[in-house]
């Protein structure tokens, strides 16, 4: 069943990216009449995109992102909604402590890659901490006790080794990315699978295959054209790009 | 019994209030013993009230919804998600009075002052409806009539067909005792004019309205935000530079405080950072700049006006709209005022002159009414930045003993806080009188 609704939604992806041709191809705006704020006169000679961000595929991200958007309207917010009337709230905080407590693992390991001491043992420390105290991770024991959270993934710790972002880029399902950060969510996802299969029964695994996005989507607040910018594409590429360089930065 | 107690305790309450309020000479409430603590007002607008200064509120149902305003008519592609107007709601299960939320300009319906807004009433027994502002982009696509929003008539004529369409799904849920209003902002300039039209309507007869920092005159109030750009060094020019440093700044005091990023974060970042006013009003003028440049260019988009986008020229949703961002970055509200707002609306309004229109978008131009009608209150401070020097005196002139001055606050920097919070509710539920 779920391998239907995906391939049914793979196949739209791919539609939605084909069906560029749909619109019919404009006139260049300098055939219209001028507006009454035209930019060859507001803009200064020579000035730079305050907002820029290195995006070749614009036209393959804006796809992207209007799928993600359909994709959360039909499917994964609906599913958010059931889980959250279904679901207690008390247990809810116990399943994201539990995935974040694996959150807390890679961050240990990305730490260490980046050579960052105080950060490998604040996350070590939690995640000891959490998966002792806090039984398996269901309770967030550390920030009880304030120990801070880092959070270092691999795309920041080659960051952390002079890896530019590189081009902006829309996953889909997961969204706002670049390509350096795509690329990092692989030995990520690598390694916690790997530490998944070491410490969690089958039936557990399974059961966190379905639970993790649908635990990761329920505490992302971001909705899809819903931030009430006209330009939101711009804003929320800026914001993203501007995040991860100071993620980096710290 | 015990809600014979209850009436006999309200009574009596009721009497202090009548006598205490009686015995107050000065003609408007000034409030004393005030102890929200921040003082500068450009601090206090954009940092808002520190967590522990905050009403304790507890988290509600509050669930987003959408309704079409107009089925007929059909949104340009690149604004295809805003066919559909998104409002929210925190429903009681039992007979209540219903309380309507106007958000502030730019603002949306779940925005952080909406929302806490939703909590206070909600706990205090009311049916919550939420609402975007209309200079909200979802707003303008999907509930304004004519496309074209800053007029204070018109806003208030689209206000209340958005509350009627919302009423007419609810009425079959929910049972309602009294109709309220209150909005902040441009939000609480909207609900003064929603309770006028109200008189003549008479769909809702609302019990109580609760005007939370509004602007006398929206044009004078646009003016001076409009300024408050220029505060960056360099102008519209230099804002990524500006941001970006105050960012960095930012993330510097996250790394050595290695707090997490919380509710009081703001307030510890200007501590530690120790932002002069110049930059905290360039802060606020950046905001507003932004909500500006959305609504001018969702408008031209709407009525195809050739304001920025050249008229004829057809966007969708995979259009570069950069140029276009960039453009409406530079250009200031009352550029719009002038060159759209006023053209557009001249069309059909031939005979009155530009300074008409303008001064026609205040409260003064329904002075008389509030004036003579005693449901609406004000909540109000002395330091808020969108007014020109005197305008807070119109409040007390106007509305009397039925406006609250606080000294301090800013711009609704203290909306959250416990005394504001409480004096919020109390407007609805002790007779319109905290």
């Amino acid at each position: 069943m779920m391998f239907l609704i995906l391939r049914a939604f793979i196949a739209s992806l791919i539609l939605s990216l084909a069906a560029c041709a749909s619109y019919p191809p404009q006139k260049p705006a300098s055939d219209y009449p001028e507006p009454i704020f035209p930019a060859k006169r507001i803009l200064p000679p020579g000035h730079d995109d305050q907002m820029s961000v290195y995006d070749p595929w614009e036209g393959m991200n804006k796809h992207i992102y209007n799928f993600n958007y359909h994709f959360d309207k039909t499917i994964f917010l609906p599913v958010v909604r059931g889980y959250k009337t279904v679901v207690p709230d008390f247990a809810r905080t116990g399943i994201h402590n539990f995935f974040k407590n694996f959150d807390d693992m890679l961050s240990a390991v990305n730490s260490l890659l980046q050579l960052a001491p105080e950060k490998t043992v604040q996350s070590t420390g939690r995640v000891l901490v959490n998966s002792t105290m806090g039984l398996f991770g269901l309770i967030d024991v550390a920030s009880m006790w304030g120990i801070p959270r880092p959070m270092e993934d691999f795309g920041q710790t080659m960051g952390r080794w002079g890896v530019g972002q590189g081009p902006y880029l829309v996953l889909p399902f997961l969204g706002p990315s670049n390509l350096r950060d795509g690329v990092g969510k692989l030995p990520d996802f690598y390694v916690r699978s790997m530490i998944q299969d070491e410490v969690l029964s089958d039936d557990v695994r399974i059961a966190t295959t379905v639970a993790w996005p649908v635990d990761t989507r329920a505490n992302t607040s971001f909705r899809y054209y819903e931030t009430g910018s006209a330009f939101e594409y711009r804003m929320v590429r800026w914001l993203y790009s501007t995040k991860r360089k100071l993620d980096v930065e710290q | 019994m015990i809600s014979k107690i209850k009436i006999a305790v309200r009574c009596i309450a009721g009497i202090f209030a009548y006598l205490a309020s009686s015995m107050a000479t000065a003609s408007v409430v000034t409030v004393e013993n005030y102890e929200y603590p921040i003082t500068d007002r450009f601090v206090a607008t954009v940092v808002g009230t520190p967590t522990e200064y905050e009403a304790k509120l507890p988290s509600i149902p509050f669930e987003q919804r959408s309704i079409d305003i107009f089925p007929d008519r059909k949104t340009p592609d690149v604004f295809f998600y805003g066919k559909e107007l998104l409002y929210s709601v925190a429903l009681q299960d039992n007979e209540s009075p219903l309380i309507f939320l106007i958000a502030g300009t730019g603002a949306s319906h779940e925005g952080g002052k909406n929302r806490n807004m939703a909590k206070a009433f909600y706990q205090a027994g009311f049916h919550v409806v939420s609402i975007s502002s209309p200079t909200f982009n979802n707003f303008v696509t999907a509930a304004s009539y004519t496309g074209v929003v800053g007029d204070a008539k018109k806003d208030a004529e689209d206000i209340y067909r958005v509350f009627e369409k919302i009423w007419a799904e609810l009425a079959d849920d929910i049972e309602v005792s009294t109709f309220n209003v209150t909005g902040y902002s441009l939000g609480g300039f909207n609900a003064a004019y929603v309770a006028k039209l109200d008189e003549t309507r008479q769909i809702f007869n609302f019990e109580n309205v609760l005007l939370i920092n509004p602007p006398v005159s929206i044009y004078n109030s646009i003016s001076l935000l409009d300024r408050m750009i220029n505060n960056i060094p360099g102008g519209m020019d230099n804002f990524d530079k500006f941001f970006n440093n105050l960012m960095r700044a930012y993330t510097n005091v996250y790394k050595e405080s290695a707090d997490a990023i919380g509710d009081d974060f703001l307030y510890k970042a200007y501590k530690a950072l120790n932002l002069k006013d110049e930059q905290l009003a360039a802060l606020i003028g950046v905001s507003f700049r932004l909500s500006s440049a959305s609504l001018i260019f969702t408008s031209d988009v709407v009525v195809d006006f050739g304001f920025i986008k050249p008229k004829g020229l057809i966007l969708n949703r995979y259009s570069n709209l950069t140029e276009y961002n960039e453009v409406a970055n530079r250009i200031g509200f009352t550029d719009y005022y002038h060159e759209f707002f006023y053209p557009f609306y001249k069309e059909t309004d031939p005979d009155v002159t530009r300074d008409e229109f303008i001064s026609a978008i205040s409260l003064k131009e329904i002075e008389e009414y509030l004036r003579s009608t005693d449901k609406i209150t004000v909540m109000h401070n002395a330091d808020d930045i969108i007014l020109q020097p005197g305008e807070i005196e119109f409040f007390a002139d106007v509305f009397g003993k039925r406006a609250t001055i606080y000294p301090t606050g800013g711009h609704c920097g203290n909306m959250s806080y416990r005394d504001n919070v409480a004096h919020m509710v109390a407007a609805f539920t002790d007779g319109g009188t905290p």
